[in-house]
């Protein structure tokens, strides 16, 4: 079969953080505690005039500054998220235009809770496989929010990343994919509803962890692959404790995973979080190094990826974009009120 | 507001990418784009032509708003400069992610994709440049 893979990433976080302390103060409970018992320690917050779209289309342009590829070339554009600015208006229209890729393309948005844009990789994969495109652009982003008061404040947050899929110039080969799906209510969202819900202590063994241990064990079982035959490993990160707890279930060291790991610094992206954590990565990825990834989606699903780096990575124009570890250094703190003020808060339907 | 979401609609080209156009005559280039070049007038008719400009440029001057317009309230205190573009235009555009002290004449900003302003909690979301500092 033909190789396919990533020609090009690039991904956007905004500046504004707001710590796990500070959130912890305004409903009287112990910040430290808090912050220690979630692995968080801050989390980034989207300003008033950032939204999934206007991360999705920095991400892209950050993917298409490190590439030559032209536009027009991307035959379709799928962004996952479960925070897309319009209830009905695809988000993916107002990304065409921006990075110039529009008319000739396919555009849809995804919705699968925090697995969408892992999905869109896998969509953009096929059509690229079956000739039917020569590029596919697929998004995962979210400006996640959650109830004031409710244990997801701390850790509902901002950013998004964006790959480029085809078959030249792959800096990355995905050797395969494979995905784990049921019928799990951990966490929902009505339609019109604002904030989501959730199925407090049912979020974990049942869901999280089930999805994504068993889709890593039928990964590497499709493979012939061990934990040891990765230098990095990305799960999706809800929080800093449990990526680390499913990593060592699986067998994969703290060492395989901290590359990827940034929710400690910026919070959960949802749809972003595996792909942030995989861009974090490719910023340091040499040829050869080899890359396990697996997404996880309430409701439920997980994706899992293994992924080769190749020599084009030495031609990618990595620098011509901000690396992770810039954007999570470019911050600026604010306060409880700043927050409540620009994340809409004070409106309440 | 139909008149409106049918005006941002046709302004995209230059909201979304900075797409000016040049007189074929003087070789003057125009950001938001002409319809006619002021200087050529009719000897630029049917010469004017599309130009992808760069959307980097620097800070020529710049005031605080402290009291903004109501869509824009939640902002303030915040930047607007005139920026003159690489290309030679000078627009008007609001800055970003730069704290205000930070500000200068001659700073080097680029574009960054940005909601302008949204009608409401049920109109349609406008979208288009501002301005950062640049890397
Ligand atoms: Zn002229």
């Amino acid at each position: 079969m033909e190789e396919v893979g990533i020609v090009s990433y690039g991904a956007n976080i905004p500046r504004y953080r707001i710590k796990t302390e500070e959130i912890a103060s305004v409903w009287g409970k112990d910040g430290r505690s808090i912050s220690e018992g979630l692995g968080i320690s801050e989390k980034s917050v989207p300003s008033v005039d950032q939204d999934t779209a206007t991360i999705s289309v920095e991400a892209a342009r950050a993917a298409l500054k490190r590439c030559a590829i032209n536009p027009k070339d991307i035959g379709a554009i799928y962004i996952g998220s479960e925070s897309h600015p319009y209830a009905v208006k695809p988000t993916g229209t107002i990304v065409g235009e921006a990075i110039g890729a529009t008319p000739d393309l396919m555009v849809a948005d995804f919705e699968f809770a925090c697995k969408a844009g892992t999905a869109a990789i896998q969509t953009c994969m096929g059509l690229v496989l079956s000739g039917m495109i020569r590029y596919g652009l697929a998004i995962g982003a979210d400006t996640s929010q959650a109830a004031p008061g409710d244990a997801l404040e701390y850790s509902a947050a901002a950013g998004g990343a964006a790959f480029i899929i085809g078959k030249d110039q792959i800096v990355a080969r995905i050797n395969h994919t494979c995905s784990f799906t049921t019928d799990t209510p951990d966490f929902w969202r009505r339609a019109e509803r604002k904030y989501p819900s959730h199925g407090g202590r049912f979020t974990g063994a049942p869901a999280y962890f089930k999805h994504i241990t068993s889709c890593a064990a039928n990964m590497m079982n499709h493979m012939g692959t061990k934990p040891d035959d990765y230098d990095y490993a990305v799960f999706h990160q809800p929080n800093g404790k449990f990526p680390i707890a499913v990593a060592q279930k699986l067998g994969f060291s703290f060492e395989q995973i901290k590359q990827g790991l940034i929710v400690s610094f910026i919070g959960n992206t949802y749809s972003g979080a595996s792909p942030i954590g995989l861009s974090s990565v490719l910023d340091v990825a040499k040829p050869g190094d080899r890359i396990f990834v697996t997404s996880y989606g309430s409701g439920a699903g997980s994706d899992s990826f293994d992924l080769t780096v190749t020599d084009a990575i030495k031609d990618l124009k990595r620098k011509n974009a901000p690396s992770i570890a810039q954007m999570v250094a470019d911050k600026e703190y604010i306060s409880y009120g700043v927050y409540a003020k620009i994340t809409d808060l004070l409106y309440w339907e | 507001m139909g008149e409106a979401v049918a005006r941002f609609w046709r302004e995209i080209p230059q909201r979304y990418n900075f797409m000016g156009n040049k007189c074929g005559s003087c070789e003057r280039i125009f950001f938001p784009p002409r319809e006619a070049c002021p200087f050529c007038r009719r000897k630029s008719m049917g010469k004017m032509q599309e130009v992808q400009l760069t959307g980097k440029g620097e800070v020529v001057t710049y005031t605080i708003i402290h009291v903004g317009p109501e869509e824009f309230e939640e902002q303030v205190p915040y930047p607007i400069a005139i920026i003159k573009l690489e290309e030679g235009p000078q627009i008007t555009g609001q800055i970003v992610d730069c704290s205000i002290d930070d500000i200068h004449i001659g700073l080097k900003v680029e574009s960054t994709f940005r909601r302008i302003q949204a009608e409401g909690y049920t109109g349609a979301i406008y979208y288009g440049y501002k301005f950062k500092k640049c890397e």
